[in-house]
């Protein structure tokens, strides 16, 4: 231990986020106090955001395994098989802390990680989604949040050169002060070489590439582990640097070394930095690591240990190479004009040993810092059940063609043009379904294949019943990926909660996972990636619980797909799925009855399987001309869009008598979709529908220029194109 | 058609490029890294394709444009070689003195991907023949700093010699500010040097040269290359 490192003392234990009882549980470990920088790796590997200490044991009741799933929860990514020696591999990871504190390089940096968690394990990134949910429109931070987040994806995928393909847009008070950012890579990888975290070996060299350590983003994994207030802006520190620029070369590098042969296993720095990819290398590889810092390439002089060891500058990675691959690796480095330098070598003797300047730093057990990290099964308490909103106790306060008309310009409804507009979607050349629509269609390499991609939660239904939201944030992403004629394969789940300390939000949690789990094992729709975010809360006021789940399904053939735009005129439009008018927490309640209250629609899985199943059936077999799900704002709101993207209108049917017409047009039942055919396959398709037992009516013709309702006033396409697509443009120009 | 496409570190539309060339042309392009000194022997098209080189941290294109494969690119379009650079690669050739004018950011400060309407000005140049004059395309742009800008003279010198072949407009081929996505003067989205053998523009049409992205307008541009060379040859 160097002379200059201040004593370990209870309030220097204290600001590196370690409870005292977990301090106890270092000091037993050990049989001695803590150096400085031991406590700082204790910190970094043991915080909430990197030893998921909260959520660990209830994320093990999770559905991971499914005879296409190559690799499951627990490495950099996720990876699936999709034939032909293909492989995809995908996650989605949050950056809310940071975005909220420095917008533009939180949502950077939250690219770059994400992406370069893809790379590492040898794919190259073909698509990248993100759900981004903001405060209240009218919240004074809002509109500059928004602006710097997104300018901030934009600016790392666009510049990295990844298309931009989807994802979520919402604003909520309950975000104000906590907002999330939640980032998606998608690549493609041969099936056969993938690669791992995992050391091999004894005395492999261990090298570090990419740019050089500085003293940005320390502590950025505890930050994140640890509940806002009002002096978080002080934090900003913490917040990494992101540049795109080097993570493109490194992305470069790393592909060509690994084609090469090079590479016996690699980790990227993220969180924490060093400390934690180097730890994750020898525990999984049931090693020891000698790292010396003498050889790390730094930014600026006079690093110590412990910074160096919790520095989040971007864009490094940690090899073992191959010794006799060693020159040709440093060549291509060299080439792309990285840094490469060899700073440890696998042991034998299972130890974290960080030597600096000559001296010892950090002599730890290396498998214990993961092993040992705290577990907590946390106290929870399920969530009140909220009663059931009757649609005939709701009053209707505007006619249906004037709610449609004020719910197509709302934030929650409105288009998202304005952000996805700002990312380049079409990079690559093989978008064939642009942002929009249900889920982005990404052709595979030069087709037939492609992906359909999508991020689906809504956090009301979520608040309002967690067990049900998290039910219906995976049949949401089912069902999208379905829409556009894909077979769903897989998720990527993103839960972002509140304290975890506080038992109502450790209920949402469990809650949450209960339904996300029971809708994955019904769908045959595993989790093979995923992070976990807590402590989304300011002043104690926590987020909306949000699990983000990111879908990829798999099309056979691409130019089989089917998009939401009507085709042509009088087609006959069907819905698909049962309607019982559910307007609890729906869209229409809040935005338009000013009520947010009442059950969230229930989720019958075994009915979104059927009705899915006929859907994609429909577009596979070139019966269906479009395609649309039913979920936020309901029937009438998914037919506008269908207008609207097609500049065709619709001749609608009134509600059926059963109902109140405003609960048939805005209510959110589940399992839903609109599909419209030829007028020849009409009979045919119910002839089928019937035979299986789904339900399906049809409730008009696509035509006209209007979306016009028997004995409603007919509302024009092109006035619903003008709010849907005003909103944002005119609220971020601060005219809203 | 034997086609070389520039390398540089942070170029990132090179595959897009190298696809819509093998696509239209049949032939697989030489991909030429920046640090050759020199192009691949028989070379007769050589395209700057789009991207963020070197991060785009100085000015766009500026570092890219002092490489030394450069030098080997200017002295081929000395001798009448046909050069063509998108987007990253207008700015790029902006910056090395083969067209002139710059890149200035957008007017509105903001990245733009959408699909925009181009008017093909004239159709009797190597970079325009597979299109009629006064013929409205449409590709996509993607970028942050396409807003054209050169001194009065240039620009009076370029519209008098007939230098700007392609100009954003309406669908259906109005020019006007409502159609100039990013405050190009004259709505310039593409130009050619003086001796028309170098043409330099924002929008992506190696982007739309496949059905499957829902337009094939782009083809046009290779196409007409492809043509002028089999004559040329």
């Amino acid at each position: 231990m160097q002379s200059n490192d201040p004593l370990i003392t209870p309030e220097l234990v204290a600001s590196h986020g370690l409870k005292p009882d977990e301090y106890e549980r270092i000091l037993k470990l050990l049989g001695r106090t803590p150096t400085f920088t031991e406590l700082g790796i204790f910190s970094a590997m043991w915080n909430e955001h990197c030893s998921y200490k909260s959520s660990r044991i209830h994320l093990r009741g999770l559905p991971t395994k499914a005879p296409w799933v190559i690799q499951g929860p627990g490495e950099n990514a996720g990876v699936i098989d999709i034939g032909d020696g293909q492989a995809v591999v995908f996650k989605m990871e949050s950056h809310n802390h940071p975005s909220y504190i420095e917008p533009y390089q939180g949502a950077t940096t939250g690219v770059g990680g994400i992406l370069r968690d893809v790379f590492t394990m040898g794919a190259r990134p073909i698509a990248c989604l993100n759900a981004l949910s903001f405060g209240d429109p009218s919240h004074p931070k809002t509109r500059h949040l928004v602006s710097g987040v997104v300018a901030g994806v934009g600016g790392y995928g666009n510049s990295f050169g990844v298309p931009t393909v989807g994802g979520q847009v919402r604003f909520h008070t309950r975000y104000d002060g906590n907002i999330l950012v939640n980032a998606m890579a998608v690549g493609l990888a041969d099936a056969d070489k993938i690669f791992y975290a995992a050391a091999s070996g004894v005395n492999m060299p261990i090298v570090y590439l990419g740019s050089k350590t500085g003293r940005d983003g320390i502590h950025g994994a505890t930050m994140a582990s640890a509940e806002f207030d009002d002096d978080s802006e002080e934090k900003r520190p913490t917040v990494q640097v992101g540049d795109p620029f080097a993570e493109k070369l490194l992305l470069e590098a790393c592909l060509e070394i690994m084609a090469k042969g090079c590479v016996v296993a690699i980790q990227d720095m993220g969180a924490a930095g060093l400390t934690c990819s180097a730890v994750e290398m020898g525990a999984k590889g049931d090693l020891g690591v000698d790292l010396d810092l003498d050889s790390v390439p730094t930014r600026e002089t006079g690093m110590s240990a412990y910074e160096m060891m919790l520095s989040e500058s971007q864009e490094r990675m940690l090899m073992v190479l191959k010794p006799e691959k060693e020159k040709e690796a440093e060549a291509i480095f060299r080439k792309w004009g990285l840094d490469f330098a060899i700073v440890g070598t696998t042991t034998p003797s299972k130890r974290f040993v960080v030597k600096h300047g000559g001296d010892v730093m950090a002599d730890l057990p290396i498998k214990e810092l993961e092993s040992e990290a705290p577990l907590y099964d946390r106290p929870h308490v399920p969530s009140p059940q909220l009663p059931v909103v009757h649609a005939r106790d709701v009053a209707p306060p505007l006619s249906v063609a004037d709610a449609l008309e004020k719910l197509i310009a709302t934030p929650e409804l409105c288009s998202k043009r304005w952000v996805w507009e700002q990312y380049d979607h079409v990079i690559g050349g093989n978008t064939v379904q642009r942002p929009g629509g249900d889920a982005a269609v990404v052709r595979v390499l030069d087709g037939p294949k492609g992906l359909a991609l999508t991020v689906d939660v809504t956090p009301r239904y979520c608040e309002a019943d967690p067990y049900q939201g998290g039910k219906q944030a995976v049949a949401e992403a089912w069902r999208n990926i379905t829409a556009v004629g894909g077979r769903p394969l897989a998720i990527t789940d993103n839960l972002n909660f509140g304290n975890p300390e506080r038992p109502e939000n450790m209920g949402q949690f469990v809650g949450c996972l209960k339904g996300i789990s029971e809708a994955c094992t019904a769908l045959e729709f595993p989790v093979v990636s995923g992070n976990v975010s807590l402590y989304n809360e300011t002043n104690g006021r926590g987020i909306l619980p949000t699990p983000s789940i990111g879908g990829v399904g798999l099309l056979d053939d691409f130019t089989k797909s089917a998009s939401l735009a009507f085709k042509a005129e009088g087609h006959p439009i069907l819905l698909i799925g049962e309607t019982q008018g559910w307007l609890g927490q729906s869209v229409y309640l809040r935005d338009v009855c000013g009520r947010e209250e009442g059950a969230p629609p229930p989720v019958d899985l075994a009915a979104e399987r059927r009705n899915g199943d006929v859907v994609r059936g429909m577009i596979h077999a070139g019966t269906a001309t479009a395609v649309h799900d039913v979920s936020d704002g309901g029937l009438l709101i998914a037919l506008a869009e269908m207008a609207m993207a097609s500049d065709i209108g619709a001749v609608l049917d009134a509600a059926p008598e059963a109902l109140v017409p405003h609960a048939w047009w805005f209510g959110e039942d589940q399992a839903r979709y609109i599909v419209t055919v030829h007028e020849k396959d009409l009979l045919s398709v119910f002839t089928k529908l019937r035979a299986v037992d789904v339900p399906c009516v049809q409730i008009g013709l696509t035509g006209g220029r209007e979306i016009a309702i028997a004995g409603e006033r007919a509302v024009a396409v092109k006035a619903l194109q003008h709010g849907f697509e005003s909103w944002l443009p005119d609220y971020m120009a601060g005219k809203g | 058609m034997k086609s070389a496409v520039l390398v540089f570190p942070g170029i990132n539309r090179e595959r897009d490029m190298a696809r819509a060339l093998r696509l239209v042309s049949g032939r697989e392009p030489a991909m030429v890294w920046h640090a050759e000194t020199s192009l691949p022997e028989g070379t007769d098209l050589v395209v700057v394709p789009g991207g963020f080189s070197y991060g785009d941290y100085l000015r766009c294109g500026a570092i890219a444009a002092r490489s030394p494969v450069m030098d080997a690119v200017r002295a081929f379009a000395s001798r009448g070689g046909l050069v063509l650079g998108v987007c990253n690669g207008f700015q790029i050739l902006c910056e090395s003195g083969l067209l002139p004018g710059i890149l200035m950011r957008n007017a509105r400060l903001k990245f733009i991907c959408h699909d925009v309407h181009l008017r093909v000005e004239r159709s009797d140049t190597p970079f325009t023949r597979g299109y009629n004059a006064g013929q409205v395309i449409r590709v996509p742009v993607a970028h942050g700093e396409g807003n054209y800008a050169a001194d009065e003279e240039t620009i009076r010198r370029l519209e008098g010699e007939g230098r700007v072949l392609y100009r954003y407009c309406s669908p259906s081929g109005e020019i006007g500010d409502t159609h100039n996505i990013n405050g190009a003067a004259q709505s310039i989205a593409g130009i050619i040097n003086e001796r028309g053998n170098v043409l330099g523009m924002m929008p992506h049409p190696e982007n739309h040269v496949e059905g499957i992205m829902g337009c094939t307008d782009g083809r046009g541009l290779f196409a007409g290359l492809v043509a002028h060379l089999e004559r040329a040859a």
